[in-house]
């Protein structure tokens, strides 16, 4: 049974924490979550990202946002990656599992997925 | 939508970009009709653009003049039986309310889904508007309320990742 109480545990140890989550991210991870997005499986996307940048500790390297319609919508679920100096990335037909790898590969390791890239996708 | 908790999920953000400040979530089961109530504090439609918002050619957004959501809703609970009544106002007592009902056990109806991760998404997106969220069953109900949230957490933003977990935990937890 989860409790109020826990959230007052999480609040404690997050005392030293909070300071430093805002804005300083250099990267940002923006996910399409319009009716198109969101009827072609953004959510469980979106999610994944939240989740898995989390459990990586890449917090303060990657924020995570939402965004309304891309413009693209046959090509849902779309995420676009921003990073200072760099060429935006756009993703496209992604799912959870794609959205692991990304993190892993692109967010952390700094390597671009190319084969979920929407210049893959048109190719 | 394959479940409504994505057309939820949908619904509850156009509040989002009415300007809303609590948004709240009531979805009802009783006497075999679901309720879906969504209700905001936005800055409302005019009396024109309401006549036409369920019409697909009727949209707020500027990439291409089509929206699907309050149609897609509006599909979903009449091939149960049920019905979409919205009500708007501006000015004064600004809102919306976007009600819709659905046949339980009709063969069209579709599956609630995945309520937490429709809360997860709502609140990472929009971590500072505040949601009242009930869902109750004949099996019992669960309830999320991000002001008593907030009471608790002080300071730290609702999107933090230990909250956004402790929220779904909670929405995935049995009825009671």
């Amino acid at each position: 049974m989860k409790t109020l109480a826990e959230l007052q545990a999480i609040r404690d140890s997050m005392k030293d924490k909070v300071s430093l989550r805002n804005g300083t991210a250099g990267m940002r991870v923006v996910v399409g979550m319009a009716t198109c997005g969101i009827a072609a499986g953004a959510r469980p996307v979106l999610n994944a990202f939240v989740e898995e940048v989390n459990k990586q500790g890449l917090t303060e390297k990657a924020t995570v946002t939402q965004t309304g319609c891309i413009g693209i919508c046959q090509y849902e679920p779309v995420v676009e990656i921003f990073e200072a100096g760099k060429d935006k990335v756009t993703y496209v037909k992604m799912t959870a599992e794609k959205a692991r790898r990304v993190v892993e590969e692109h967010i952390k390791g700094g390597k671009i997925v190319h084969e979920y890239t929407i210049g893959a996708a048109q190719n | 939508m394959k479940e409504l908790s994505l057309n939820i999920l949908d619904i509850a953000k156009n509040s989002v970009k009415a300007g809303a400040t609590c948004i709240e979530i009531f979805l009802i089961e009783e006497a075999g009709i679901r309720t879906l109530t969504i209700r905001d504090d936005g800055c409302g439609m005019s009396p024109e653009f309401l006549a036409h918002v369920t019409d697909p050619f009727t949209t707020t957004r500027t990439t291409r003049p089509v929206g699907m959501g309050l149609p897609l809703l509006k599909l979903a609970a009449e091939q149960a039986e049920g019905k979409l009544t919205i009500t708007s106002q501006q000015g004064e007592n600004h809102g919306t309310t976007v009600q819709a009902t659905f046949r339980i056990n009709h063969l069209d109806c579709v599956p609630v889904g995945d309520v937490a991760g429709t809360m997860v998404t709502l609140i990472q997106g929009s971590p500072d508007i505040d949601f009242e969220f009930l869902y109750r069953t004949e099996a019992g109900e669960k309830r999320l309320s991000t002001r008593e949230m907030r009471e608790v957490l002080g300071d730290v933003p609702l999107d933090t990742p230990e909250v956004l977990a402790w929220v779904s935990e909670l929405l995935h937890e049995p009825f009671c």
